[in-house]
């Protein structure tokens, strides 16, 4: 059984203390949505959650993961702001080049693309995409390689009303495999069941 | 990691303007260089090697500080930072620098053969300029390196990185430079400075990516 548990963590932004005494525990097939205004520390809290960002104070701990996933970053996709995908490469270079890096095989390239709607745009390069195309297709990645946590920082922004709608599908069928999603957002994402965390109005 | 190679090579050479930027550079150097100094062949000659390296040497520092920005910028640093424990960050600088040497460095020491014919340097000189070149070359990659990592997040950290690294690129000029004499000049030796060189080349590639490394993950953001 694969837990993901943080107990009052605390994270700060230029020298500066954000939030503290965060606690969660996530189970197989759980999601945590953080809310919040901007400045709360959202993006902040998944950085610290994955060990991009060192924590003030607490820890964050993954167990269960076995060989695979040892420790919380091994465990984890970053969607985070930035797409991760290079310009001068097509999509699904792209996407092949992060599957051969991260290990963990789980779709083809080719299907993930599928999945979030681009599958005939594949050869383009990723620098000639519109927004909304680059964020499906970085949510493509979430696919083409196995992770049971998922860091969404606001997933959806680009995204119209059909792909966000496509991209909850997904998120569902995630957490019925028994996976794990946290997700910063402004805009309701359509999980079920999710726990949810406001953050900046205990700290305010 | 392979999969890492090929992306940097393939992004080096769809963008292009690495390798020429570098190549038109160390051109320019040496090419200017017989204006300056007069038209004495014998000097030129006794020069040659010496310039060579620091041509090879500046045009090597250009293009340094995109190593890891271009990856910062986009958010890749991230997923390579994140994937530590399956591929070593260290790891990940060295392949990361191995691409770059290929597309950037590599071509300065295929011209050298021609611009060496410009400085009339005879043809074991040239010879022996390029085997330095070939060797000690890898080791600025690996030292700017440390110097890229560390300007990583500055948004004009071309100049920083190049006054950072220079100091620590002095003994591979100072090694690379007296082996590429010692071919021609008759009592000077070859081997023991090129040995010393590729001995450089060896720490810097181990040390390098290791420092690199380590600033990429605590200048995080």
């Amino acid at each position: 059984m694969m837990r993901l548990a943080a107990e009052g963590l605390g994270g700060e932004r230029g020298g500066e203390t954000v939030f503290s005494g965060i606690s969660f525990t996530l189970g197989e097939g759980e999601a945590l949505t953080v809310t919040g205004p901007n400045g709360a520390g959202k993006s902040t809290l998944l950085r610290v959650i994955c060990g991009l960002l060192p924590a003030l104070e607490g820890k964050v701990q993954f167990f269960g993961g076995g060989e695979a996933f040892p420790d919380v970053a091994s465990a984890c996709h970053y969607l985070g702001h930035r797409n991760a995908m290079k310009a001068e490469l097509g999509v699904e270079e792209n996407l092949r080049f992060w599957q051969e890096f991260m290990g963990e095989a789980h779709l083809p390239p080719f299907e993930a693309l599928e999945m979030v709607g681009l599958g005939d745009i594949g050869h383009l390069p990723f620098g000639y995409l519109s927004t909304g195309q680059r964020r499906r297709a970085s949510i493509a990645r979430l696919l083409v390689s196995y992770r049971p946590v998922w860091l969404l920082d606001e997933p959806t922004s680009g995204l119209d009303k059909a792909s966000e709608a496509q991209f909850a599908d997904l998120m569902g069928v995630h957490l019925e495999d028994g996976g794990m999603i946290v997700a910063a957002t402004h805009l309701p994402l359509g999980l079920k069941g999710a726990q949810e965390l406001r953050m900046g109005e205990a700290a305010g | 990691m392979l999969a890492l190679f090929r992306r940097e090579l393939q992004i080096g050479v769809r963008t292009g303007n690495g390798a020429l930027t570098g190549v038109l550079f160390f051109l320019a150097v040496v090419a200017v260089i017989p204006f300056g100094v007069g038209p004495d062949l014998n000097l030129l000659a006794r020069l040659g090697p010496a310039i060579l390296w620091i041509g090879a040497l500046l045009a090597g520092l250009l293009g340094l500080e995109r190593l890891f920005q271009a990856d910062r910028e986009d958010g890749s640093l991230d997923l390579m930072l994140l994937a530590d424990s399956r591929h070593m960050m260290a790891l990940t600088v060295f392949v990361k620098c191995c691409a770059h040497w290929t597309v950037n460095v590599l071509p300065l020491v295929v011209v050298t053969p021609l611009l060496g014919l410009f400085m009339n340097v005879e043809p074991a000189g040239i010879l022996a300029a390029t085997a330095t070149l070939a060797v000690g070359t890898p080791a600025i990659t690996f030292i700017g390196a440390v110097g890229a990592a560390l300007a990583v997040a500055l948004p004009r950290g071309g100049l920083l990185v190049s006054v950072l690294v220079l100091p620590l690129t002095i003994p591979v000029l100072i090694f690379g430079v007296a082996a590429a004499r010692g071919a021609v000049a008759d009592p000077d030796p070859f081997l023991p400075p090129f040995l010393i060189l590729a001995a450089l080349m060896l720490f810097f590639a181990v040390i390098g990516p290791l420092a690199a490394s380590l600033a990429l993950r605590w200048g995080g953001d």
